[in-house]
């Protein structure tokens, strides 16, 4: 393109004169410069490499957390169906009346289970672990009462559900209280929540942090090729052409940043996974730590693409511009 | 091709550089913009490669008022404009074949097509069997013939020269004039800056003479008055 001389063409602007043609050498240009920005970062890599830990590290702290998460989340999903409905049986009532009602209850629909412990077996559960043996016996009467133990169907065992259900049973005239434990549950889950925003707002300060950094490290960059760049200015190169391969480079400081992070986090889950199934082993329970899966490392490299790109976006905009070749 | 018409140039601070400038360079003429130092040839220069904006008047190259052309479009005015610097401006992290190669890859050409004119640019200024040298290893000389070979690499129109042979010798002084002197028989326009009399006193082109921003109309009998 000449604006000066009308009809000016040189032989290879010729080839490229449709739309299309433009588009495709535009593209090809701009790859072209993604491959050298990224072959000048690894001929020089001391510049970048702070900078790329720096990103590496600051992704890696928020995922953590997110796994965390994600995994503590797991482990409440093993506890949260267990509910289980211990039912009180008033005082008094003959063992008929109670037979009848345990018969009652295995008819309801949200139930799966019912288990009945009348007193005296409970009395003699109790003497074998509470450890306080002989001295019950000089009890004038069994102070327990008959327990009911109901297990909810599959459906039914959503805490709000079994929440219900409870309600529902201790309307019942033969029981004098009721007890579902899912107290710890609401606790984890508000935790947990409390986690997870906080995960969040971490990320947030940690992101913008080094958004900043990888800002300033074009804008050195920018500073040191300052003379190249007033060259480029006097030989007719447009803004957009200076700025594509220090665009290019925080592209590919979010790239390799974004691998960083997840080799932090799976050398980190290696590290941890021999204690969390000693921890498991405690606890008999089967236990494996999960990591990111595919779509969540994509994400995770996405975003570190976006925040490197961002970071020179703002530097490229505000410094290349101030760079004019004024002094010849 | 190039034509002043009333230009002045005031910098901030009230450095008048300029005054009232008007002359024509005609298609395919060679001359000198001489003067002593700080007469105003490097801004006049600059003017021409918009590197600065005049004050007052305008400017034309090839008939386009400069003074039409947007920041956005400067770039392409010096596409049109084959400048070479007294310090030659090389990239040092480059090689001779990618500094010359830089005005044609800014303008997206092919790798076939680079390396062709990269090489004929370098052969006309006899330094093709350097083209994978760094700039620091030549001489001064051979610096000044690789800035030549990189502003005529894309056969512009317009040649600018600020001091081509500042810190040369005579005979490598002329050897440079002669490669201009040849560009220039191909029909392309070239405007040399220089405080180098002895050297134009060699040579039969017209010569514009700067003093105190002012071009003087008849050099000769200005000074003698």
């Amino acid at each position: 393109m000449s604006l000066l001389f009308k009809g000016r063409q040189t032989s290879y602007e010729r080839k490229r004169s449709s739309v299309l043609a433009r588009f495709y050498f535009f593209i090809v240009m701009i790859i072209r410069q993604g491959v050298q920005s990224l072959g000048e970062m690894w001929r020089t890599p001391l510049a970048s490499i702070m900078t790329i830990c720096v990103l590496g590290l600051s992704l890696t702290l928020p995922a953590t957390l997110y796994l965390v998460v994600k995994n503590v989340q797991q482990v409440r999903s093993g506890f949260q169906e267990a509910s289980e409905i211990s039912l009180f049986v008033k005082q008094g009532l003959s063992e008929q009346q109670t037979q009848s009602f345990v018969k009652r209850l295995a008819l309801y629909p949200e139930i799966e289970q019912v288990s009945f412990i009348d007193k005296s077996q409970a009395l003699e559960e109790f003497k074998a672990l509470s450890g306080f043996g002989n001295a019950l016996d000089y009890l004038d009467m069994n102070p327990l009462p008959d327990v009911v133990l109901v297990r909810p169907t599959a459906r039914n065992q959503s805490p709000q559900a079994a929440q219900a259900l409870l309600e529902k049973l201790v309307a019942e005239r033969e029981v004098e209280e009721g007890k579902i434990d899912i107290q710890w549950l609401e606790r984890l889950n508000a935790l947990l929540s409390l986690l997870r925003e906080s995960v969040i707002t971490i990320a947030i300060l940690l992101l913008t942090s080094v958004t900043l950094i990888i800002g300033n490290t074009i804008r050195l960059s920018i500073m040191d090729k300052k003379a190249e760049i007033q060259v480029m200015k006097l030989v007719g190169a447009t803004n957009s052409f200076i700025h594509t391969p220090f665009l290019w480079t925080g592209i590919w400081y979010g790239v390799i940043g974004g691998f960083v992070a997840l080799l932090c986090l799976t050398s980190m889950m290696w590290w941890l996974e021999s204690a969390v199934q000693e921890v498991a082993g405690v606890y008999q329970a089967q236990f494996a730590l999960i990591g990111l899966n595919l779509t969540e490392f994509g994400l995770l490299l996405a975003m570190a693409i976006s925040l490197g790109f961002l970071g020179s976006f703002l530097s490229v905009n505000r410094y290349i511009r101030e760079i004019e070749p004024d002094k010849v | 091709m190039i034509k002043f018409q009333e230009v002045s140039k005031t910098f901030p601070g009230g450095h008048k550089a300029l005054q009232k400038i008007s002359f024509e360079l005609r298609k395919g003429e060679l001359a000198f913009l001489t003067g002593h130092s700080g007469a105003g040839k490097s801004t006049l220069l600059k003017l021409i490669s918009v590197m600065e904006r005049p004050s007052v008047g305008k400017v034309f190259i090839n008939g386009v008022d400069l003074n039409t052309i947007s920041n956005k479009h400067i770039p392409f005015v010096r596409r049109d404009i084959g400048i070479i610097f007294q310090n030659h401006r090389l990239l040092d992290r480059y090689t001779v074949f990618d500094n010359v190669a830089l005005p044609m890859i800014i303008e997206g050409a092919h790798r076939g097509d680079v390396t062709k004119r990269v090489h004929a640019a370098l052969d006309k200024v006899g330094l093709l069997d350097k083209v994978k040298c760094y700039p620091h290893t030549l001489s001064g000389g051979e610096q000044q013939r690789v800035g030549i070979a990189r502003a005529i690499v894309t056969s512009p129109p317009l040649l600018l020269a600020d001091e081509p042979t500042g810190n040369l010798d005579p005979e490598l002084s002329m050897e440079i004039l002669r490669l201009f002197e040849e560009f220039n028989s191909h029909g392309t326009s070239v405007l040399i800056a220089t405080h180098d009399l002895g050297l134009i006193a060699r040579m039969k082109y017209r010569s514009l003479t700067l003093s105190h921003g002012r071009l003087l109309q008849d050099p000769l009998k200005e000074d003698m008055i």
